[in-house]
């Protein structure tokens, strides 16, 4: 559903569990939005964004890949990963639910805000899951903010 | 208010940073928990927090935070450091108690942040 004519195109791979690489790839992909002249509060929507999901494969997957293209109108990031899945998407996207360990929310996390703050940060957004096999998001976010939500 | 006056106020050792020192600092938030900080935050806020690991740095410059202050004598891992000092994001501790340190800063008419409405605001 959401494809853009990408002029810049990059993949990335996450591990799962790897927490001192962790957001890296959020943070690259934040300073490359920073040298093109995308306005901040665009920036800032896309690293926020960015980053949950990537924490997410981190401390809910096995490993994942992230594909983030910039077109002329619009940022894509969609996230491939592979473990145990979602298996109540709705639930999942409330609120407060979250089926964190101690130690993640020992770290700052696993408060059950992560879906929905992308969500919120996004001006598209899609999820689906196979439980037992991995979950895919894809995020959009309009450069052109009258494309917004 | 600067850096400097914050420093004062709060008895703070800057860990890095010093370049920012006579930087404006127009509002702040406190929490330990990096969700709520994803969730709530504006960019500039100054962040204070106990939590000392690596993905405290991470969340302030994911946010675009001005600085961190870690209450309750916490210092911020090695790789925490590095990371700020690359970042370029001030640190600051004190020994203060977070309720503390944040109310020092609030009575001195330091702001804190309201809810947004508007993601795109």
């Amino acid at each position: 559903m959401i494809e853009n004519e990408a002029v810049l195109a990059q993949q990335f791979e996450i591990q799962g569990r790897d927490f001192n690489h962790a957001g890296n790839i959020s943070t690259t992909i934040k300073e490359i939005l920073q040298e093109t002249g995308i306005p901040p509060s665009i920036i800032i929507r896309t690293a926020i964004a960015t980053y949950e999901a990537e924490m997410n494969v981190v401390m809910y997957a096995d490993k994942g890949t992230l594909y983030f293209s910039l077109a002329p109108d619009s940022i894509r990031i969609k996230i491939d990963d592979r473990g145990t899945g979602i298996k109540n998407i709705s639930l999942a996207m409330k609120e407060g639910y979250s089926t964190a360990t101690n130690e993640y929310r020992e770290m700052g996390f696993g408060a059950g805000m992560g879906l929905p703050n992308i969500k919120k940060n996004a001006d598209k957004f899609k999820i689906s899951s196979c439980p037992g096999k991995g979950t895919t998001l894809e995020i959009l976010f309009f450069l052109n903010n009258s494309e917004g939500q | 208010m600067t850096l400097k006056e914050i420093v004062h106020i709060l008895q703070a050792e800057l860990v890095c940073g010093k370049s920012h020192i006579n930087d404006e600092i127009e509002f702040a938030g406190g929490s330990d928990l990096m969700s709520d900080v994803l969730a709530f935050a504006k960019p500039g806020i100054l962040l204070l927090t106990g939590l000392s690991n690596l993905q405290s740095v991470r969340t302030a410059d994911i946010i675009g935070a001005k600085g961190i202050v870690y209450v309750r004598g916490k210092k911020p891992d090695p790789e925490g450091i590095k990371l700020a000092k690359k970042k370029d994001i001030p640190i600051l501790l004190t020994d203060y108690m977070m309720y503390t340190a944040c109310g020092l800063l609030y009575s001195q008419h330091l702001p804190g942040v309201y809810p947004v409405t508007d993601k795109k605001s």
